[in-house]
């Protein structure tokens, strides 16, 4: 490693670790009253989304595989992490139907004799094995259906997500699933706090945005390994990948059940965010959802799932609600600017950049790399112009200052 | 009761629903024989054309308001595939299918916003809701007429596609894209006829398959949709016979499925209910992914070898 990346690693730690600094001072100061308190919202739920979104963009973007089962597996692991973490005493309660067959929740027993800290153990394990559960179904259903070719993959996965919406709302699992009622009462984003004397630390956004900063980290780690490498030559041609000597079978199942992993994470986040988990919540249509939200951002680079996802959800949570309630930047007009509108607005957007900007916000640029390169094109032109300053008695024969800009950093 | 006459209604209602379904897949199958491009709007369009006829029918009488219905959905059609799709001609693949995923989003956030996400009540057409009864059971005019309107448009689709200078060109055009233009087919119009034919067969479907249902909300086009999918997938996409074939198969299959408590329980198979109805929908895709591993090509697909 090279002084200069090792300095530009450490820029990256540094900032991170910044960012969830920041992050957990907001979650002290706005109060749940203030109008400041949209943007913890968006935050919690962008952040779950930015973790779908790149762990989809891992499968369709680095890897080519188009899969359209995002949601499916996200359930998976809501409803996964949802059963490991409703309190012994709530489950009667929750399953009211059903006589539960799991009893115990895992942050309460390690809680018993480790205390906060056994929760906060318990609440990290229960959402690694959400995405360890979703993983083993993605290898399962990965062995046939990954031989298939593109739209048929896409089509298969999107059949494989609505078996699993109604495999969870069988009646006959009640006891698991709860059948066909949602699950709530297990530990939620409102209940991570910590009592200290007088004060109360809140973490109701620190924990949502750490898993998926701690995750995303982990696939940019992926990505930019030997298999990330892998994955983007299977992407770009897989004849030519299969002759360079990849095993295709091999790093397409790697992706797809990494890929899935971490869209079990996010299903356990987003059943934490939302604090309930219910089979008919995951539609194809959250799926489509994300999808949009990775080309929006731009397929094939992470910073811009991110962006693209936090923008998506700010959007729609937050900047264009008063197209739902009657105003709208000043004008009031509700009967244009009613229920739903919002929607209809923002799909147009997307269509615009679906039809127009192909390439999304990033393209497959990363964000790090994007601004170095527009430092350095800048750096240069100073210099040339400096050195074009420089030189003007002389300029009438020598040629100016040539003006090469330097190619992306990346 | 023998077991003929305990599954006889749904049969019956089974070959009902895989007439309409068959509607709808056929406009999938010969889009995606045309563009390779699964459609995912298509669905929604049979739902918009559910909601015109809603709207129509409230506001006209019925012999205008139908046509009006299949001119509109024709026009939706035909207005989707110029916007949306003909820019992205030269595209990858995977562009012009998410572009047909923001079309679906596109026309579902619409109708929300139209309809206010309310259940909209369809509009009872006379004599095809009405009640008849056959082999000793109670149903509705329509059901019986699906399977025959259904073999009767196909049959005269086949006709248009074996016969037809049009038909010719669709044939073509789905073999080699460049060759046929090289060949003086236009194949902006080709592909615009296709669009044309698919939507009037989806509004068609509509009517049938929502004269039969409570209502219109909607995701009403999502199911459908994608089971009419499934079918022409099943039947061997590019194939109208295949998708035919394999819409009446999934449709008989899902009414079963639907019935299968009763059935069994009525057959003393069973003592409890199962809640096999859950899966009327999932075993759809089961069946996908079955014969997607068993024979992608489906029943009828013509098979296709990979140049390097």
């Amino acid at each position: 490693m090279t002084a200069s990346e090792r300095n530009k690693n450490l820029k990256i730690f540094a900032a991170t670790g910044l960012f969830l600094f920041v992050i957990l001072i907001l979650d002290q100061v706005i109060k749940p009253t203030s109008s400041l308190s949209m943007l913890l919202t968006v935050l919690q739920k962008g952040s779950v989304y930015a973790l779908a979104a790149v762990s989809m963009n891992l499968l369709n973007g680095f890897t080519g595989l188009f899969s359209l089962g995002h949601a499916g597996f996200m359930l998976i692991g809501a409803y996964t992490y949802a059963i490991l973490t409703i309190p012994a005493a709530a489950r009667d309660t929750v399953y009211q139907y059903y006589h539960a067959i799991v009893r115990f929740s895992i942050p309460e027993t390690l809680s018993s004799f480790a205390g906060p800290l056994g929760t906060v153990i318990g609440v990290g394990i229960a959402v690694t094995i959400a995405g360890l559960v979703a993983a083993l179904f993605a290898f399962l259903i990965g062995l046939p259906v990954l031989r298939l070719k593109s739209d048929y993959l896409a089509i298969a996965t999107l059949g494989f997500a609505e078996i699993m919406r109604a495999i969870c709302q069988w009646g006959k699992l009640g006891p698991l699933t709860n059948g066909s009622n949602l699950l709530k009462s297990f530990a939620r984003i409102s209940t991570f706090k910590l009592d200290l004397g007088g004060t109360t630390l809140s973490f109701s956004t620190f924990v949502p945005v750490f898993i998926a900063t701690v995750c995303i980290g982990l696939i940019v780690l992926l990505v930019n390994s030997t298999y990330g490498r892998a994955f983007k030559a299977i992407r770009d041609d897989e004849i030519a990948a299969e002759a360079m000597g990849v095993n295709l079978a091999k790093h397409k199942m790697l992706s797809f059940c990494t890929s899935c992993f971490f869209a079990g994470i996010a299903g356990a986040c987003m059943a934490m965010v939302l604090s309930i988990a219910q089979a008919s919540n995951f539609k194809s249509a959250m799926t489509y959802e994300i999808l949009l939200m990775v080309v929006l951002g731009g397929i094939g680079s992470i910073t811009g799932s991110v962006i693209g996802a936090m923008l998506f959800i700010s959007a729609s949570e937050w900047w264009l609600r008063g197209l739902d309630s009657g105003t709208f930047l000043g004008i009031n007009a509700p009967g244009i600017f009613r229920n739903g509108f919002r929607l209809v607005v923002f799909s147009i957007i997307i269509m615009v950049v679906v039809l127009f900007f192909r390439q999304g916000i990033m393209g497959d640029k990363e964000l790090p790399d994007a601004i170095q390169a527009f430092r350095t094109k800048r750096k240069m032109k100073a210099e040339a112009k400096a050195a074009a300053a420089a030189e003007t008695p002389a300029a009438a024969e020598a040629p100016a200052a040539p003006d090469e800009t330097p190619k992306g950093g990346a | 009761m023998s077991l003929g006459q305990t599954i006889l209604p749904y049969i019956i209602s089974g070959i009902s629903v895989g007439g309409q379904y068959s509607l709808i897949a056929i406009g999938y199958t010969m889009v995606y024989g045309i563009l390779r491009l699964i459609n995912f709007a298509h669905g929604d369009v049979f739902m918009v054309a559910g909601l015109m006829m809603v709207y129509l029918a409230a506001a006209l009488p019925l012999y205008i308001a139908i046509p009006l219905v299949i001119l509109f959905t024709v026009l939706l059609g035909f207005t989707i595939e110029r916007v949306a799709y003909k820019p992205l001609r030269t595209a990858p693949r995977m562009s012009v299918m998410i572009s047909a995923i923001g079309v679906s989003y596109l026309l579902q956030n619409l109708a929300l916003y139209i309809t206010g996400g309310l259940n909209k009540n369809y509009p009872a057409i006379p004599w095809i809701s009405d009640s008849v009864s056959i082999f000793g059971m109670q149903t509705t005019r329509v059901t019986i007429i699906t399977p025959f309107l259904t073999v009767f448009l196909s049959a005269v689709l086949v006709w248009l596609i074996t016969h037809t200078k049009l038909g010719m060109a669709m044939r073509a055009v789905s073999k080699d894209f460049e060759t046929s233009q090289l060949m003086g087919i236009r194949i902006n119009n080709v592909i615009s006829a296709t669009f044309i034919i698919g939507t009037f067969l989806a509004s068609v479907g509509s009517m049938l398959f929502f004269t039969n249902y409570p209502g219109v909300v909607p995701t009403s086009g999502g199911m459908p949709g994608l089971k009419a999918f499934v079918a022409a997938v099943f039947g061997g996409i590019g194939s109208i016979p295949g998708a035919v074939i394999g819409a009446f198969i999934i449709g008989i299959c899902e009414s079963l499925i639907k019935g299968l408590d009763t059935i069994l329980l009525t057959r003393g198979v069973i003592a409890d209910q199962v809640g096999f109805a859950t899966f009327s929908d999932a075993f759809t895709f089961v069946l996908l992914i079955i014969i997607l591993v068993f024979k992608p090509t489906g029943l009828f697909g013509e098979k296709s070898t990979d140049k390097v």
